[in-house]
């Protein structure tokens, strides 16, 4: 187990620096006027452009700027955005918000997916089950760019029952219907894995078994059941967690929630790449440590799974 | 991946009721894609799919068959007037003819979404099968770089790379887009391409065929593709959908398509901007775009379902 | 353990009359089970033989009462456990029979037991639920039953998950799971099956052993003719879910009475015979979709006349044809050899 994790660390650390490395690459190698790029609209004077050459290291070559960025990053220095505030105070406003509407979005997903889709399972080939299939089949089709507006549209602003944007401060009430449109977009396949899941396990010899054991109907769906089925549903919940984020950009664009997302599709926009590379870095490590943590959470739920 | 190690249980069919599951017809023996086949013609959703997705590419291939009406004509006196004879969905902030834009809205969609999707194919193809087919180091190389792909959410990456792929500020950006998804979605084909070549490579009649001395392009050809090729082109079809969602989402965010081409992501940002006022100019592309996307996912999934006779 | 109402300690300890288990599935009905006839007896061993699909498991499955319900249903008969037909109880008292009264081994014990709980769990689950006993307590007892399955170190391995065991210490932990509450019938199902030739010998030993201790009744389900010639007291030959020979194991080796049976027992292979053609049964045994009129076996059969092929033989227990020997055969005599 011990030699696992460090073997998936040593290659967590590749992974970051290859992913850091590409996106590095694609900000800001053969810019035209890279001094320009970091300064924005706004006219450079000469003396700014020395200044800023010896800051960036624009004299050197790509991959030495590369390495005094990294170099800043680990010891917690993420540079400047172009408006001029420190991306660090930037990041310090923003992730809480993300993490705030992401953990809502989880905590509807993962109530409602298992909720309906072990009773589908329980209730397989009936009503329930099938209208239920049709849902998750529409919700997996829907793009976050029609669920987010929509919702928008028909909840925040024609029925009015929630607020249709977001303040600074973000309440958990403003957060919850951003959080339900997030949630949509991982409900459809949380609730496919449940009912699959589910349906397998309840064929299973062992479920025979515990009828065998003259165990009650309860006992066996909640003990044999479903301790079985929730396995993979766990480890899909935690992996969804980066797909939140992912979607997040458009979610939180589309309620003006001053979130990580909302920051980057600014950045984006107004072609900030020191603030664009300081959070898709953050966002990448995260991916990467909740891919881990999801893996030893499978080995700790099921004791068959063992890693050397 | 490689690195877990699931104790597998034993396959032995234990207290099953020995009762034959299927009809016990004694006609000929029939392939499995002859029994996909009369698995799909019985299910309604996959002809609910079809007829939407022939819809959205004749739509795409002949819109004049749709509207008479130029989608670029638009007057700002016809701004949020409502439907008139020809322009069924009315008119939208800057006075453009809804419906036009809508039914030329699927052209861009439907060519982004097929050209990426052959390029991410291609991409996922050639690697899938050098990983699964040369092991070793080959590989670990393909296998790591996957891994630093996926590293990167999809939407960050392409975000970033779109961007930087349309610096020229008078291109429609189609070409970026396009390039932008095949070079970021082929991942999950080249996973399950590398995968399928490995574990028929571990099939004892493609060891048998190799102690026969069959030559390695031939193996490829004639034992390993026909056999993980199904599951390809499901997941490629399943990706067209994933693509016409991501145009959109990227010309949302205002890094796709622009300077005037149109497409339902535009549309759909803009119509959030003035909802408010006037919601059917933020809907009618909202319907268009659902349908579509949800037109390829419910055909790949049915397809899906039809091949894998476990999923039934 | 509360008492089931209207036992009645003189009738027999299981008997099961007439019964038929149907499967309804999209494709039609299966008809598994067909009128299947037998009885047991406190310390006795009942050997049920057939291939697979003759309804033997199903049967298991019935008197259990754990069919998956769809697709399966009884349809007609009685399983009587002390004179109460369990078929009639609601299920509430069903459930309590289970494992306190009739329990049962399976075949593949790393499919049959729980893969995500330690077998300490999953044999204390037992007292827990149906004595009400502390975790600590049952824990206790799980270690008792793994010392009488002699299970080396069961202190230790009481904590050890279903898939830590060789196969043949699973197929152990099974039995000390059915024998756990003291049960007066055990139906093993194939409970050697899945196992290397000498874990099997072993395996027969040890249930053989503990059947005696307790005066068990067993049934042990199988289609390994050698196995039964080692421990079984009589022998209930299926064919298409009907019983169609039933006899003390001496008598049906010596004398089979149905065509069915004769052709098993040419068919097994013999040192005596070596060098000559093993005789084999032509045909495939029925699609329970689609039995055979008249006699199941007619069309595969070497004494198969008109009668057959017309009328089934009339039920067994009908036929003496010795002493507590039964067969349903119309011509059972020519197959004696009288």
């Amino acid at each position: 187990m011990f030699r696992y994790i460090v073997r998936r660390l040593l290659q967590m650390v590749l992974t970051f620096f290859g992913a850091t490395f590409l996106l590095y690459a694609l900000v800001f190698a053969n810019q035209k006027d890279p001094i320009q790029a970091l300064v924005g609209e706004r006219p450079v004077t000469e003396s700014q452009r020395i200044a800023l050459t010896q800051r960036y290291h624009l004299d050197e070559g790509f991959f030495m700027q590369y390495w005094y960025y990294m170099k800043g990053l680990l010891t917690g220095d993420f540079g400047t955005s172009l408006t001029g505030r420190k991306i660090v105070d930037m990041m310090a406003d923003a992730w809480p918000v993300t993490l705030r509407l992401a953990l809502i979005a989880i905590v509807i997903a993962a109530t409602f997916s298992v909720t309906v889709g072990v009773y589908s399972a329980l209730k397989r080939g009936g009503l329930f089950d099938n209208v239920s299939l049709v849902i998750t089949l529409v919700l997996l089709a829907m793009p976050i760019v029609v669920i987010a507006p929509l919702f928008q549209l028909i909840f925040g602003i024609q029925l009015g029952w929630f607020p249709p944007t977001a303040t600074r401060d973000a309440t958990v009430w403003q957060l919850l219907l951003p959080a339900i449109v997030l949630a949509c977009i991982v409900i459809a396949p949380e609730m496919r894995v449940t009912r699959t899941s589910v349906v397998e396990n309840l064929r299973a010899d062992y479920v025979r078994t515990a009828r065998a054991k003259g165990l009650t109907r309860m006992r066996v769906i909640w003990v044999h059941v479903l301790r079985n089925s929730l396995i993979p549903v766990v480890t899909l919940i935690g992996v969804d967690l980066g797909g939140l984020m992912a979607g997040a950009i458009v979610t939180e664009h589309v309620f003006n929630i001053p979130g990580v997302g909302f920051n980057l599709a600014r950045a984006i926009r107004t072609e900030d790449g020191p603030l664009v590379v300081g959070f898709v870095s953050i966002l990448v490590i995260l991916f990467l440590f909740i891919n881990l943590l999801v893996d030893l959470l499978y080995a700790a739920l099921d004791p068959r799974i063992r890693y050397e | 991946m490689s690195d877990l190690n699931t104790v597998t249980a034993a396959e032995a069919p234990g207290g099953q009721p020995n009762v034959p599951h299927g009809p016990v017809k004694k006609d000929k023996p029939r392939s499995l894609a002859g029994d996909a086949w009369a698995d799909l013609r019985k299910r309604k959703i996959f002809w609910i799919a079809v007829v939407l997705v022939a819809v959205v590419l004749v739509m795409a291939a002949w819109p004049t068959l749709f509207t008479s009406a130029d989608p670029g004509a638009c007057a700002l006196a016809n701004q949020y007037k409502g439907a008139t004879g020809g322009a069924l969905f009315g008119f939208d902030y800057q006075g453009c003819d809804i419906y036009a834009k809508v039914i030329y809205g699927a052209r861009n969609s439907i060519t982004v979404g097929v050209l990426a999707t052959l390029l991410a194919g291609v991409i996922g193809l050639i690697f899938g099968l050098s990983a699964g087919y040369f092991g070793g180091l080959v590989d670990a190389i393909l296998s790591r770089f996957i891994d630093i792909m996926l590293g990167v959410p999809f939407l960050l990456a392409g975000i970033v790379l779109s961007n930087r792929l349309s610096s020229d500020p008078k291109s429609n950006g189609i070409f970026a887009v396009t390039l932008t998804l095949g070079l970021l979605s082929w991942t999950t084909g080249a996973r399950v391409m590398r995968s399928a070549v490995i574990s028929a490579k571990n099939q004892d009649y493609v060891a048998a065929a190799r102690m026969l001395g069959s030559p390695p392009a031939r193996l490829i050809f004639r034992h390993i593709l026909p056999n993980s090729i199904a599951s390809f082109i499901v997941l490629l079809t399943l990706l067209l959908g994933i693509n016409i969602a991501s145009e959109a989402t990227l010309s949302f965010l205002g890094v796709g398509l622009k300077n005037g081409a149109i497409s339902w992501g535009i549309m759909i940002a803009d119509g959030t901007q003035f909802a408010r006022t006037e919601p059917w100019p933020l809907v009618w592309p909202a319907i268009f775009l659902g349908a579509t996307v949800l037109a390829f996912i419910m055909l790949g999934d049915a397809v899906r379902d039809a091949f894998d006779p476990k999923l039934r | 353990m509360d008492v089931l109402p209207g036992v009645d300690a003189r009738a027999p300890l299981l008997e099961v009359n007439d019964l038929h288990v149907e499967f309804r599935t999209g494709y039609g009905v299966a008809k598994a089970v067909n009128g299947a006839n037998f009885w047991l007896s406190p310390g006795e061993t009942l050997a049920i033989l057939g291939e697979s699909g003759c309804g033997k498991s199903v049967t298991a499955q019935a008197i259990m009462g754990i069919l998956d319900t769809p697709p399966g249903y009884v349809t007609q008969g009685q399983i009587r456990y002390r004179g109460v037909d369990l078929l009639k109880l609601p299920e509430d008292q069903r459930r309590k029979v289970r494992a306190n009264k009739i329990a049962m081994i399976f075949q593949d014990a790393l499919s049959a037991l729980n893969p995500v709980y330690t077998v300490g769990f999953q044999l204390g689950e037992l007292f827990r639920k149906h004595r009400g006993m502390s975790r600590a307590d049952a824990r206790k007892r799980a270690i008792d039953l793994l010392d009488q399955v002699k299970i080396p170190a069961a202190k230790v391995r009481v904590n050890d998950y279903p898939h830590q065991f060789s196969g043949g210490m699973r197929q152990r932990v099974m039995i000390a799971m059915a024998l756990a509450l003291d049960p007066e019938v055990l139906i093993a199902d194939e409970p050697t099956t899945a196992l290397d030739v000498t874990v099997q010998a072993q395996i027969m030993g040890l249930l053989a052993d503990l059947q005696r201790q307790r005066n068990m009744g067993l049934i042990l389900i199988t289609h390994d003719m050698g196995v039964v010639a080692d421990v079984a007291d009589r022998i209930s030959v299926m064919y298409a879910g009907k019983v169609v020979e039933e006899a003390p194991v001496y008598d049906i080796y010596a004398r089979p009475a149905h065509p069915y049976t004769r052709a098993l027992l040419e068919s097994i292979p013999r040192l005596d015979m070596k060098g000559q053609q093993l005789s084999v049964i032509r045909g495939l045994p029925p699609a329970l979709t689609d039995i055979p009129k008249g006699c199941a076996f007619n069309p595969r059969c070497a004494y198969a006349r008109d009668a057959c092929r017309q009328d089934p033989p009339p039920p067994a227990y009908q036929v003496s044809v010795q002493p507590h020997r039964t067969a349903r055969c119309h011509f059972f005599r020519e197959v004696l050899g009288e």
